[in-house]
This record gives structure tokens, sequence and C-alpha cells, in this order.
């Protein structure tokens, strides 16, 4: 399937992704080429497949419903671009 | 011993030296220092040199090994890739967008071997996020391949992701190193420069603390210079961990104890399908002299089909991009990171701090995994690629109903020249067109150095072995070192 520009745009969007006007056809076309070479999967007869989750089997763990961390404020926020007065500081968002 | 003794030292040699009181751990550690500050100039393989911390570790193992409380790797001089979250010391990824996070925790693997004594060097370059196979998506720029062809000048890469590790373990810039595994990141750059490298079953490692990129894929394991050296890392690397709820709850084998076991009566596969057109000759004729040795060491060789293979790269550039679009969501500007004002609006924020912030490649391929995921798409591209995956998975269940381990060549060519492929991405996704079935899998696989080609660079042969049997890839991975006798170094030019 082959992937224009306005379609870059709208997954640049989604993803979040700042991309210039002039970058989108170049990307559609990347991007085009290498979608039409994982059509090639479509040869595969999967009928019946199950989609597979998990490579070794095992049972999904279980543990006791207790707190077994915490009280690291000041760690949890050491790497902020901004933070005051044991908070994340970030862009106004309501205004 | 002289500094170039100590650094030529296999980690077991050096382990034996610590024991026998015939170096210090400050003294292994001071010559890896000055090899590193000589070397990384142009080999550019660590993104962080940790010497203060290298020498105090080094210390403490001293002083450990002089109460006589050594653990099994005590005094080892290691390189941990960047990937790694190490506490207190910068971990980036190799991406600009975590370009100054300090983590405030250690991941699992690294804190288990802290826990058995090593030493940590400093941090090692690799790809962003793990995503490449040359090293050349660094934010920190490529990693240089310590070998050359000979008679040429021209720089190659060490292959990636793990780049920084391959050739830090080459060059003799560390007795070994961590790495991690998502397609081939381990085993292609160890096959580019002559190490050894094994990606173990998925979940024998802990991915605690190891940044993200396809979580159902990415494992870590060591790149070392011998089979018995990767074995000895392994074993300190892997072991359950609750903090990793896909990490396996079995026991951890001494590997060791596999190394110098009798081959014999032991059956190899050799897959045809991974006999692909274009494939040079020299990796042909390698891959031949491998099943002779393994003939010779008394294994049974049968011709083997993996019918599915073809469609292993194209179904993982869908299940890894689509888990990393969703891992990568993360890095938004707001908690840690890059932060890019824009125009002050929260949408631009993230826009303009995930532009800047991330490369090329990674953008390309969260772009291709929020396509692939976005409403319409789901179906027809992740649902059909993780069918495909379960087809991968069932070829390796059948053959190995036959066989006890495969053998094929680790990479479709030798290090190729920095720059070369960058401009066509699937011509670079073809690296792993050997590696990526057993990550789909979650199968083990180990690279070994087995020859050279005709310019004298190092060409790797690698095994995969069923879920949980690193044990019987140790064997036969010592039986083809042994064999191979693969004793070249690169020539020091740096």
């Amino acid at each position: 399937m082959s992937i224009d520009a306005a379609t870059v745009k709208r997954v640049a969007k989604l993803a979040r992704i700042a991309v210039p006007e002039d970058r989108l056809q170049p990307l559609a076309q990347e991007l085009s080429g290498i979608m039409a070479w994982i059509e090639q999967l479509n040869e595969v007869d999967t009928d019946g497949v199950a989609p597979m989750t998990a490579c070794v089997t095992c049972k999904l763990p279980l543990r006791e419903d207790v707190v077994t961390d915490g009280h690291k404020r000041d760690a949890v926020l050491s790497n902020a671009p901004k933070a005051i007065g044991g908070f994340f500081v970030v862009p106004k968002v309501v205004e | 011993m002289s500094a170039s003794d100590l650094t030529g030292l296999t980690l077991k040699g050096a382990l034996d030296a610590l024991a026998g009181k015939r170096v210090s751990a400050v003294e292994l550690a001071q010559a890896h220092i000055d090899a590193i500050a000589a070397a990384n100039p142009h080999l550019n393989a660590y993104v962080l040199e940790t010497p203060d911390k290298a020498l105090e570790m080094a210390r403490a193992s001293d002083e450990r090994r002089a109460r006589g409380e050594a653990g099994p790797l005590d005094g080892a001089s290691l390189g941990i890739k960047d990937l790694f979250a190490t506490k207190g010391v910068r971990s980036t990824a190799g991406s600009k967008i975590i370009g100054e996070f300090i983590p405030p925790y250690e991941s699992t693997v690294t804190a288990n071997l802290w826990r058995d004594g090593a030493v940590m060097l400093g941090k090692l370059n690799m790809d962003e996020f793990a995503m490449g196979s040359s090293n050349e998506t660094s934010a920190f720029g490529p990693v240089v391949n310590p070998w050359k062809t000979r008679g040429s000048n021209q720089p190659l890469t060490p292959g990636g992701s793990s780049g920084g590790s391959a050739a830090a373990v080459a060059a003799d810039l560390c007795l070994g190193a961590t790495a991690s595994d998502t397609g081939g990141s381990i085993r292609q750059p160890a096959a580019f420069t002559g190490t050894v490298g094994i990606k173990p079953t998925y979940g024998r490692c802990s991915r605690y603390g190891i940044v993200a990129f396809a979580s159902s894929l990415d494992q870590a394991g060591p790149i070392a210079k011998t089979v018995e050296d990767a074995a000895i890392l392994l074993r300190s690397m892997a072991g359950h961990d609750a903090k990793d709820s896909t990490s396996l709850d079995v026991e951890t084998p001494d590997f060791t104890s596999f190394l110098g076991k009798s081959p014999k009566g032991l059956r190899i596969g050799v897959p045809k399908e991974y006999r692909i057109d274009g494939m040079p000759e020299e990796v042909a004729k390698l891959w031949d002299q491998g099943v002779e040795w393994l003939k010779a060491a008394g294994c049974e060789i049968k011709t083997v089909s993996l019918p599915h293979t073809k469609y292993a790269l194209p179904a993982y550039y869908i299940i890894a991009p689509a888990e990393a679009s969703s891992n990568l969501a993360r890095y938004d500007g707001m908690r840690f990171g890059l932060r890019e004002l824009g125009n002050g609006t929260l949408t631009d924020v993230y826009e303009q701090s995930r532009a800047k912030g991330f490369g090329e490649e990674v953008k390309r391929r969260i772009l291709i995994g929020t396509y692939v995921l976005s409403a319409g798409y789901y179906d027809a591209y992740y649902l059909k690629a993780q069918k495909v995956r379960q087809r991968i998975a069932d070829d390796f269940d059948a053959v190995f109903q036959e066989v006890d381990a495969l053998l094929t060549p680790t990479a479709p060519s030798a290090a190729f020249a920095l720059g070369d492929r960058v401009s066509d991405p699937v011509a670079m996704y073809l690296n792993d067109v050997f590696t990526v079935t057993v990550n789909l899998a979650g199968l083990p696989g180990i690279s070994i150095p087995a020859g050279v080609d005709a310019g004298g660079l190092p060409l790797g042969l690698q095994l995969i072995g069923r879920a949980l049997d690193e044990g019987t890839l140790f064997t036969l991975g010592g039986v083809v070192e042994q064999a191979a006798a693969f004793r070249a170094k690169p020539e020091r030019w740096w």
C-alpha cells in the first residue's frame, strides 16, 4: 500500500512528532518503500493461526498486593526538565 | 605484567590472575582506563568513561578479595552498553532525547554484575534506542570498527546496535561487555568484530532498567572474547527478577560446565532457506566448513527446512516498530529528557521535543509503528505479523523434533564501510536476515568468530538452540571455536 503525504501528516500528528512540510513527501516515499516490502506477508497462509503473544509459555506471575517501594519523590523528580516544590512543572494546558 | 598484557587477557585469564594475586583489580582497571583514553578518540566506542568509579570499584574489589570474599567476577573490568540504566551515571540509549538522563536506579542485569564483583569502565556507544545495524544512528556519532580491510584505510562499521560493546571487546578496551539484542544487535556486531556474542532465551535476563525498544523481542546478553568468557558473564547477568514479569523463574545453570562436553551424537540442522541468493562465496564456504568441523567432532548433520524464514524480517518490521512506537511514547518532554517549548502549547511541546530529540531512523520507525497500529490497519498489519510470527516459531518447534541445534552464518557479509547503506533502510534491515528469526521465536543464538574474508575481516557462524538450552550452544560453540582456532586480532592503528 502506498503512503501519501497526507497520511504521513496524519500519522505524524498521532505520533506527536513535528514534521516540516518539505519532509512529508520524501518520508511518504521512504515509508511506502518499506511498506511495499512488508506486503509480502500477505503470501503467508495464516488461517486458523492464533497471533503469537509470548515466546516461552509461562504463567503470568502474581504477587501480594502490598506496597513494595515508595517515598522517592526527589529521585522521581531528579531528571525533570522543570520542577518546583516537589511537583513537575509542565506547560499550561487549560487557558 | 605490562599494561597491554593485562588488557590482552581474556576474562577467564584475568580472573585467574586476580585469584592467583598476580594482578590487582586496580592495576587491571588502570590498564583499561589508559587503553580507553588512547583509543576512544579514534574508535568512539565509549560515550562516557568512568575512570574514577572504576578505580573506586576496583579498590573495593581488592579489599573484598583480601578478606576472602571475592565473587565470581570480582575485579573484572567491564563495559556497559548505554541502554542499561546505571545509578548515578548518565544513561542515554544513544539518544539526544534522554541525553542527560541520570538514572536514580540500577538495571537488574548490571546490579547482578556488581553483586558478583565486576568493575564498570564506562558506558558504550550504540545505535539510538538500539535501532540500527551499523551504529550510525547514535546521537554520539558512529563507532569505528577496530578492524580494517587489508591494505585499506576506510573506516568500517562495527555493526549494531551493540557496536560500542563489540568494538571495545575487540580492541581490548574491556574484558567483556553487556549488550542487547532485539533483531541481531548482539550477534551481528560480534560477527563483524571477531568476538563472541550470545542472545539468550527470551526471559533469561531481566529487562528491568534496560531502555525498552520492542519489549517482546528485547533480550540482554554478553559480548566477550571467548565462548568461555561469554558463559561466565551470562551466568552472572541471568536470573529471575520479580521486577520483570516476563523474566523466567528457572534456575541459571553454570554455563561453563557445558564447555568441553562431548558433542558426539548431537544432531545439527542446516536450514536450507538460509542459503539466500547473493550470499557471498566466502560466507557460504565458511558455513560449509562449520558443518565439516561439527561432523568431525562426531555430530550428525541434517538438512532441515524453516519454510517461513523469508517472512521473518517483514514481520519484524511491523512488530518491532509497533512496540517501539508505544514504548517511546513516554518521551514527551514532561518528566525527564529534552523539552522544546515551541509555541508554548502542550501539543507543540510534545511535537517539537520529539522532533528535535529523536533521530531520523527512530522517527521513521515510530511512524511505521503508529501507522500499522492506527485505526483500520491493526488487523491487516499487526495481527497478521503476530500470526506469521507464530508460523516462524512453529517452524523451529518442528525442526527441534529432529535436531538439537542449527548452524547458520551470523550475517550475510563482513563489516561494510561506514556510510555505505545509510540511504537505503531496507538494505540496512537485511543485515539481520539470519538473526531476526531467533528473536521472533524467543530462542537462544550465539555467534562465534570462525574465519576471515579475503580482506582479512572476521566472519561469524551462528548456532541456534531450543528455548533454555544455552548449554548445548556453549558445548557446540566451544567446538567451533576450537576448530576455527580464530586468533586474529585487529592490527592496532589507533
